[in-house]
């Protein structure tokens, strides 16, 4: 059966991970490489790197520390963050990351999704959506870490992405995320019954009931979570030990 | 030395890390010498299979493939290629190593196309699967699938349907599924082909 699967999120600023699981008994605590290589050991179903440097000089040490990690990890790993162009695909592609994820140049320029797939295929673009809700009760795409409003509707702009060629569609509830609160589950649900691509849950988790209600009553295939383990209430493996009392399918290693 | 059949068929950097972290010696090649005098051949391939026979004929390989008689490993569209033909490559015969017949899925509800992510497998029979449990998960991506037939060595379910997960004949092994990206189980499993 195919599992739900988990995947823990590390941000990434100027090579160094500051938000992801720090592990007591590693030397370097920033070390992306290292806490990948831990993360897949523990259990992860694939891993997210987000690239949140702001300088050019970052952005480069972001590209050579992708292809560390596709030397050391034996999972499938996520890139996003700054990618704007098909180049700027082609060679996080070429450095060794199995997917990238983009987000506001896809609001910016929607063709730059079916030109990244049509090259490399679907299942190497993830589109991000950054959603929340509006006064009018519309769930609208957000840029910039949910501070700029856009006109895209959430369902809408999913089922867009989905036709101009993304692969599966990660979507975080500005309304949640960082609050530990739980996912908008009926929201997950109904975007996933209005897709034909996987749907990835982020933001909000602050316990594994949370993340055990968006993948059933959400419908959601994946969660990406940070804080839950950042903050080291739960390893990977212990999440994925509950899910599966729960009856939810996860690989357990 | 293994040879890493390059055809143009996506990118082959997964494959060599995977490698490199066995301490496999091996050469990326399309040259039928190389190919042929290989202690081992490994077939990747991502991407569309009609292509990938077309840059394979363009590449004068498929006899060469063909006759190999050493261990040979076809992972995802290498294994669509090494059955009898596919739906993807239309009207094209495969290399026909396999008596299988690639199909698409067809998009259900709670079955999305294509098939991504982990999976368990089930009824595995030999050498490719020594040591590694009963129904252990293993990493897919794939729209189509080759059927079941005698030369299925590991089965897996995706909806209704129960689909080859890995194939084999005589010296040719084929997986459906990335061992490359499948963990610490998929490590076993290239492992095992190497050691074979």
């Amino acid at each position: 059966m195919l599992a739900k699967r988990i995947i823990p999120c590390l941000d990434v600023k100027d090579g160094k991970v500051v938000k992801g699981v720090h592990f007591v008994d590693l030397q370097e605590v920033g070390d992306a490489v290292e806490l990948g290589r831990r993360y897949a050991l523990e259990g992860a179903d694939e891993l997210v790197y987000l690239d949140i440097s702001a300088t050019l000089e970052g952005r480069r040490t972001f590209a050579e520390l992708v292809g560390k990690v596709a030397r050391a990890v034996n999972i499938p790993f996520t890139v996003g963050g700054g990618i704007g162009s098909l180049d700027d695909a082609s060679r996080l592609l070429d450095a060794g990351a199995d997917k990238i994820s983009i987000n506001s140049a896809a609001i910016a320029r929607p063709e730059l999704i079916g030109e990244i797939a049509a090259k490399y295929g679907s299942q190497f673009v993830v589109v991000a959506i950054d959603a929340k809700t509006c006064p009018d009760g519309q769930w609208r795409a957000t840029t910039h870490g949910g501070s700029r409003m856009t006109d895209r509707e959430l369902f809408s702009w999913a089922r867009e992405a989905e036709e101009r060629g993304a692969g599966e569609i990660l979507f975080t509830s500005m309304d949640h995320d960082g609050t530990r609160s739980g996912y908008p589950c009926p929201v997950y649900a109904a975007l996933s019954d209005s897709l034909g691509i996987p749907v990835i849950a982020s933001g909000g988790a602050g316990s594994v009931a949370d993340i055990a209600a968006v993948l059933t009553e959400g419908k959601a295939d994946a969660a990406l979570a940070a804080s839950i383990f950042h903050y080291g209430q739960y390893t990977v493996g212990e999440v994925k030990r509950q899910l599966n009392e729960m009856n939810i399918p996860v690989r357990l290693i | 030395m293994i040879a890493v059949v390059d055809y143009d068929m996506g990118n082959l950097r997964s494959l060599e890390n995977a490698l490199d972290r066995l301490g496999a010696t091996y050469e990326v090649t399309a040259d039928p010498e190389l190919i042929r005098r290989a202690r081992k051949v490994i077939l990747p391939g991502v991407g569309n299979a009609g292509m990938a026979m077309d840059n394979l004929v363009e590449r004068e390989l498929p006899d060469v493939i063909r006759s190999l008689r050493q261990p040979v490993l076809g992972i995802c569209v290498g294994m669509q290629i090494l059955c009898r033909d596919s739906e993807e490559a239309a009207g094209k015969p495969c290399l026909g190593v396999f008596d299988a017949h690639v199909r698409r899925f067809t998009p259900a509800p709670g079955c999305k196309v294509p098939h991504m992510g982990w999976n368990s497998l089930g009824n595995l029979d030999g050498k490719l699967f020594k040591e590694l449990g009963q129904n252990p998960y293993v990493y897919f991506v794939h729209s189509y699938y080759a059927g079941l037939c005698p030369d299925t060595v590991a089965t897996c379910r995706y909806g209704d349907v129960l689909f080859s997960a890995a194939l084999r004949y005589e010296n040719f092994y084929g997986t459906q599924f990335h061992p490359e990206k499948s963990g610490g189980t998929g490590e076993a499993i290239l492992r095992n082909f190497l050691n074979i």
